[in-house]
């Protein structure tokens, strides 16, 4: 395990094979005793750690690392497939009785002895989730958990001799838990991890990443403070002369960004400009879009399966389907019936009835009554 | 090299925006609903307390009345009273939230509570008071599980917690109909079409009489005795509803068409008989004919209590029916008129409202069918002192009562009036021996009468 500050707490559970209980609950005779509904559908009533098709965490920890963000120990339930270093995960957290879906990165280490998830959550001052979690959660709180995402961002293998960790605010999370995971698995090449926070008091993992440094002669943390008069190991934003601190010879590497888009666009340019061979991987957060709606305004309407693509008129999504020559599932034409109901893939509409402007990606809305603003895929 | 922008750490979304937007009044909108291209002031005003409210005096006439059953509402009237509805569900659909979402896993709470300890309570049905025990909770389970569980999330209710296991779409419920036809012919067929006789299919379920303006014909002289059997196997006739098999009456029933709803029903139906009369049974081993008997019951029961609920929703006395040709040019605001004056409510207090998936509340059901239900009963309040300004018609009475009406309409329908009986003999439809023996039946009745 990780030195004694990125240990699990204490509740964190030792071992979690499935029990002869948990493996006759998934068999197709569990599946028929249940049916219509499924076990988990029960299970969640009487013992709501377990669970054999879907995933939960109950919550074991909570930390507050500083003002605006909050730090999750989640035990997963036996069906959380563990994970690797760098894949995010979606969470589910049920705010006013709406469920609401979030990804975030694991930050802790993804070595299979770890048998916890380690979230941390910034948040937002709009944000729905970041801050009912900042100020609602609480150990023994459950949320709903999906399969680990993302195959790109992932520790190569073979490990290469230098790993290379750029990070900036609350990006650290998905590379933090790449060094965790390789002093866990007691890897020998060297690492740098460097992290990019506006000040010392906004460094997320401050005590971790220390202990990480002190226990681990291989790991080179490097602190950048980005305003100025911070004492850090390096200061300002990202310049070549920091890269090379970190990558100071381009092969038997591999590096890793994640942040915000302005640090990720500097180190591919430098990549670029450069001609760097070490493999480069990056992902950066995808900033909320805040457009201003004219709810007037007309776009282009993309039905995904079908392939089609039509400009909007602002009639409803449902005639414009049909104008298309696609047959999409209805009934009423006039909202009640629900028969229409259609995955929104992307983009905001209009209620036809009320007036109101709405929608979310996979938010399922009535095609009948609804028309496009602005451009908008369908799941059709 | 990551090609792709993974949303990571911020994907947070602003809280919905509810604000209504200025619409230009040219704004070409649904046809099937024309009373809602009025203007953007018109619906801001509408959706204000400040909004009109009518008061009609009910014994006035209006010369060109849409509908025959309201002859004191002029077209402007119905529509004003939609507005009034939808004021009333504007109202509610902005306060959805935790209060309703509670109130829902509550009640899945307590009928997986009900199942778990109720089949629990069957194996042991060797000893009588388990086995009651075990029927009445079974069978309280399954009524929860079908009507305030699964009727209303199919109607879409609670679609707005992004729930998947409250999703209106993909929910599937404890009966033997599968839930993917139910959608069609209720949610859709019914719920749009409600009381047109010829459309509403729910007017007899095809296969009884239940209004008037159904033409006789002598195969209605089993009225009752299909109720009855409705009754029993109300779950059966459910799932055979939406084949619409009373056509192959007339010859034309495309069944080829039809053979996958039938694969599905036989699956589901397959999948509800094997949990409830083979494993639960078998799990009691020398015991199985117990659970099975007590499986069986607890299913007849929940058939005899769905039926009775549901024949009370629309078919007591006082409810109105419709013809194709009145509401063929229907506006929304007709529609919720014909969904007030076709629909009928059950009295009780408040457990018999939650165990009959608040159906009983019929009226505000029809009005706002996706709305949750638990919210019907404060609905009902708003929903009587519109009507009562609009000189409307609100129909209601206790259960009991309500079901004696149906019955006597069942029987009644049954028999053929004299001119209904004409009316048989000179149709197109039916069978010479039939009509032969109608015929003279009724020369018969015309010769006793005249000697008497």
């Amino acid at each position: 395990m990780t030195p004694s500050a990125t240990a699990p707490p204490a509740a964190a559970r030792r071992s979690r094979r499935r029990g002869l209980t948990q493996r006759l609950l998934d068999t197709p005779l569990a599946d028929a005793l249940a049916g219509p509904h499924n076990v988990d559908h029960y299970l969640e009533l009487l013992r709501p750690g377990w669970a054999v098709k879907r995933i939960r965490g109950e919550i074991v920890d909570v930390r507050h690392q500083n003002e605006d963000s909050v730090t999750l120990t989640l035990r997963p339930t036996v069906t959380w497939p563990g994970f690797l270093a760098g894949q995010h995960v979606e969470i589910t957290v049920e705010v006013d009785g709406v469920r609401h879906r979030r990804c975030y990165s694991p930050s802790g280490s993804a070595d299979i002895r770890a048998r916890t998830i380690e979230l941390t959550v910034r948040t937002h001052p709009e944000g729905v989730v970041s801050q009912h979690l900042k100020r609602n959660a609480h150990v023994g709180m459950f949320v709903g958990l999906s399969m680990p995402i993302g195959d790109e961002f992932v520790l190569p293998r073979p490990r290469p001799g230098r790993i290379v960790l750029i990070s900036g605010g609350s990006g650290i999370t998905p590379v933090l838990a790449m060094l965790r995971t390789l002093t866990d698995e007691g890897y020998g090449g060297e690492v740098v991890f460097l992290h990019y926070a506006r000040t010392a008091g906004d460094l997320l993992y401050a005590d971790d990443l220390a202990a990480v440094e002190a226990a681990h002669p291989n790991v080179t943390v490097l602190r950048a403070y980005t305003r100025a008069g911070q004492d850090g190991d390096l200061a300002g934003h990202l310049t070549r002369e920091h890269l090379r601190v970190a990558l100071p010879a381009d092969r038997d590497a591999a590096a890793f960004v994640c942040g915000p888009g302005a640090l990720v666009e500097a180190v591919r340019q430098i990549w670029a400009e450069d001609e760097l061979t070490t493999p480069l991987r990056y992902e950066h957060f995808a900033p909320p879009e805040l457009p201003e709606i004219d709810p007037d305004q007309l776009g282009r309407i993309t039905f995904a399966q079908s392939g089609q693509a039509v400009e909007a008129t602002g009639r409803s999504l449902l005639e414009q389907a049909e104008q298309a020559g696609l047959s999409p599932t209805h009934g009423c034409r006039m909202g009640i019936c629900q028969s229409c109901k259609c995955k929104l893939e992307h983009g905001r509409v209009r209620d036809t009835l009320t007036g109101d402007i709405y929608g979310a990606p996979g938010e399922e809305i009535r095609i009948c009554v609804s028309a496009a603003v602005g451009d908008v895929t369908l799941d059709l | 090299m990551n090609p792709v922008t993974t949303p990571n750490e911020t994907t947070e979304t602003p809280a919905e925006a509810t604000f209504v937007p200025a619409l230009d009044p040219s704004t070409p909108l649904s046809p099937s609903a024309p009373d809602r291209e009025a203007s953007a002031a018109a619906r801001r005003a509408a959706r204000t307390d400040a909004g009109e409210r009518r008061r009609i005096d009910p014994s006035r006439r209006v010369a060109d009345a849409p509908l025959s059953a309201v002859p004191h509402l002029s077209q402007d009237d119905l529509d004003a009273f939609g507005r009034e509805m939808e004021r009333i569900r504007a109202k509610h659909v902005a306060d959805l939230g935790e209060r309703d979402a509670t109130y829902i896993r509550k009640v899945i709470k307590a009928q997986r509570r009900l199942e778990i300890g109720g089949r629990i309570a069957l194996e042991l049905g060797f000893i009588p008071p388990f086995w009651l025990a075990g029927v009445a909770a079974l069978s309280a389970s399954k009524i929860l599980d079908n009507m305030e569980i699964g009727h209303n999330v199919m109607h879409g209710q609670y679609d707005w917690m992004q729930d998947e296991e409250l999703n209106g779409r993909t929910f599937e419920w404890d009966t033997a109909c599968p839930a993917d036809q139910w959608r069609h012919s209720h949610n859709y067929m019914h719920h749009t079409h409600t009381n047109i006789v010829g459309k509403d299919r729910d007017v007899g379920y095809g296969i009884l009489r239940m209004s008037d303006d159904q033409p006789w014909e002598p195969y209605f002289l089993g009225n009752p005795v299909y109720a009855s059997l409705l009754a029993l196997l109300f779950e059966y006739g459910v799932a055979l509803h939406d084949l619409e098999v009373e056509d192959a009456r007339y010859g034309r029933w495309d069944w080829k068409a039809r053979l996958p709803m039938m694969q599905a029903i036989w699956h589901k139906v397959r999948r509800q008989a094997g949990k409830d009369y083979l494993l639960f049974p078998a799990l009691a081993g020398p015991f199985f004919p117990v659970v099975l008997a007590g499986n069986a019951t607890a299913n007849v029961v929940r058939n005899l209590w769905t039926f009775s609920i549901i024949f009370c929703g629309h078919f007591p006395d006082g409810v109105e029916e419709f013809t194709v040709e009145e509401t063929a040019e229907e506006t929304r605001g007709g529609w919720y008129v014909r969904q007030l004056l076709g629909s009928s409510n059950l009295t009780g207090g408040k457990l018999f409202h939650v165990m009959s998936g608040n159906l009983s509340f019929q009226i505000e059901h029809h009005l706002f069918p996706d709305i949750p239900a638990h919210r019907y009963a404060e609905i009902s309040d708003e929903v009587r002192e519109v009507c009562e300004r609009y000189g409307l018609q609100y129909n209601g009475g206790p259960l009991p009562y309500q079901l004696f009406t149906v019955a006597r309409k069942i029987v009644r329908l049954a028999w053929p009036t004299g001119a209904e009986a004409d009316a048989f003999v000179a149709s197109e439809t039916g069978g010479r021996l039939a009509k032969t023996v109608v015929r003279t039946l009724r020369g018969a009745t015309r010769a006793v009468r005249a000697a008497v």
